[in-house]
């Protein structure tokens, strides 16, 4: 064989490369790369989250007996279903992101660099007091 | 190799809609998707759900979780259909899907959020 | 030599032993017309003091000549023995067989380069791509005389991104490189970061022409199996998040601000243009 009609062909001067392919669901075999697809998954229930509270807020502007429609819809076991999955996904998403962030961003205070575990502890404090100030508004 | 024009505002907006995600979406998830519905928690009345919407700042903050949220969603749902199933020659067809579904979204946010309350 | 020398591969019966442990190796031999890769099992001694590279020359040594694989130094600094190791991209002579025990395990070439013989890959797609990014410092302006000097902080800024010792193995740990063989990959685009943080160095803005792209940081989305990997911990993952937001950053600037204002908005003096007034 010759090098001319080889790509795929064996010469002492241009041996044959084996490329292995990858596979579709390359993600499955690994742990860490399983990880990851469900992180990037975990947006497709922040959008179905946005869809729930648009529903919402459509209810509670048409009015009372609408409002109480969507009460009863989301009390649906289908619908809780759904939404313990998301909360699930909603949360996973919530402490990637907070633990991922030190590694993107560089914070300075007072010429020191900020350790990274401090940016995280920051950020989870962050979610804290908004989670507590959303649960105020609502119930209070 | 071209340089990229739009992908770092695209990037920004979903790195703010990953942080606004974060922060409040478990909360309000957890209220009006589990524990409301499962009566563990009281639904607060119409009249105080509606009288908090229609505060000017909560319609800016519901406005600006929507948006972002969506394009955070936009994004990363892209590059998942891009890498997890290998459809990066659908590229065109993908960003059109996923931006304009965040346009949409948005868009019937801005009218929920004023016409609609 | 092995008269003047004490064969440091050869099994010594003595306390560092602790019985056998077998070696599942790749063996991929083109020249004898084999199309696909295949394995080989070969039982070696098992000692404490020996890693999967040690038992690759112990192979090699006394058991089968033929077995092709790249190595040099044996102190986790050259950066030639990398493989896969029970599907792990390692440097062999860090990765002890005893961390393996009872066996078998599987050394395989690197994930996402072709393989050449055994567990040797060819890595010309990986050296085209590093001096992409202009891995040099550039400065327009005459050097200093002497020295230029840098203050302690001013080295620590960039000194993570210097460690790499070009192994590869982010590039086999990370699957954006095996779905687009375009991708600049994390090592390159980490040592871009590390040019762009020196402080004698003026070159961000011709850089970000090359990285702000599709196949350079907007390719990345942060799997972030390369820091896990990287065997002198520099962080890739990270390199090219910092970077995203500061080229973003960059982005925003140059949108709002008027053109005048933008080369001092960047990270550092900018490099002097055409049309610049002193």
């Amino acid at each position: 064989m010759t090098v001319k009609d080889a790509p795929g062909g064996y010469t002492d001067f241009h041996p044959r490369w084996y490329r292995r392919p990858m596979p579709v669901f390359w993600w499955v075999r690994r742990r860490s790369y399983l990880a990851f697809v469900a992180r990037e998954l975990s947006s497709v229930f922040v959008a179905w989250f946005v869809a729930f509270l648009l529903l919402l807020i459509r209810a509670v502007g048409q009015g009372e007996a609408a409002y109480q429609r969507y009460l009863d819809w989301a009390a649906n076991p289908f619908i809780i279903a759904v939404n313990v999955v998301a909360l699930g996904f909603v949360v996973f998403h919530a402490i990637t992101w907070f633990n991922l962030a030190p590694q993107a961003m560089v914070v300075r205070m007072r010429g020191q660099r900020v350790p990274p575990s401090m940016i995280a502890g920051g950020n989870y404090l962050a979610w804290l007091v908004a989670s507590a100030i959303v649960i105020w508004i609502v119930l209070a | 190799m071209a340089k990229q024009r739009a992908e770092p505002f695209l990037w920004l907006l979903f790195s703010a809609g990953g942080v606004v995600a974060a922060l409040l979406v478990p909360a309000l998830l957890l209220l009006f998707g589990v524990l409301f519905p499962l009566g563990w928690i009281t639904p607060p009345d119409h009249d105080h759900l509606r009288a908090v919407a229609a505060f000017p700042l909560t319609r800016l903050v519901l406005f600006g979780l929507c948006v972002l949220a969506l394009f955070h969603w936009a994004h990363r749902f892209r590059y998942t259909l891009y890498e997890g199933l290998q459809l990066k020659h659908l590229h065109r067809v993908i960003a059109v899907l996923c931006y304009g579904g965040a346009i949409a979204g948005s868009a019937a946010a801005a009218y929920l959020l004023t016409a609609g309350l | 030599m092995a008269d003047t020398y004490p064969d440091v591969t050869a099994d010594t019966g003595t306390d560092l032993d602790t019985g056998t442990i077998t070696m599942r190796v790749t063996r991929y031999r083109p020249e004898d017309g084999e199309l696909e890769p295949t394995t080989q099992d070969y039982q070696i001694p098992l000692r404490k003091d020996w890693a999967v590279l040690d038992g690759l020359n112990h192979i090699k040594d006394h058991i089968d000549a033929t077995l092709s694989y790249r190595w040099s130094c044996r102190m986790g600094i050259c950066g030639s023995c990398g493989m896969l190791v029970n599907g792990e991209p390692k440097l062999t002579c860090e990765a002890f067989l005893t961390d393996y025990a009872p066996g078998p395990v599987r050394v395989e070439p690197l994930a996402n380069f072709p393989v050449i013989r055994d567990l040797v890959v060819e890595i010309g797609s990986f050296m085209r791509k590093l001096p992409q990014v202009k891995p040099w410092i550039i400065d327009e302006a005459p050097p200093p005389a002497g020295e230029h000097r840098q203050t302690p902080a001013q080295v620590a800024e960039y000194q993570q991104y210097s460690m790499c010792i070009n192994c590869m193995l982010c590039y086999s740990a990370c699957p954006i490189v095996g779905l687009d063989e375009h991708f600049l990959g994390p090592a390159a685009i980490a040592l871009a970061q590390r040019y762009n943080l020196d402080s004698r160095d003026q070159g961000v803005l011709d850089r970000l022409e090359v990285l702000s792209t599709d196949e350079g940081i907007w390719g990345c989305t942060f799997v972030g199996e390369c820091t896990t990997a990287c065997p002198k911990h520099v962080d890739p993952a990270g390199a090219i998040q910092r970077y995203k937001l500061s080229a973003a950053t960059e982005s925003l600037k140059a949108f709002v601000l008027p053109k005048s204002r933008r080369a001092r908005a960047t990270n550092g003096p900018a490099p002097a243009k055409e049309g610049d007034t002193p």
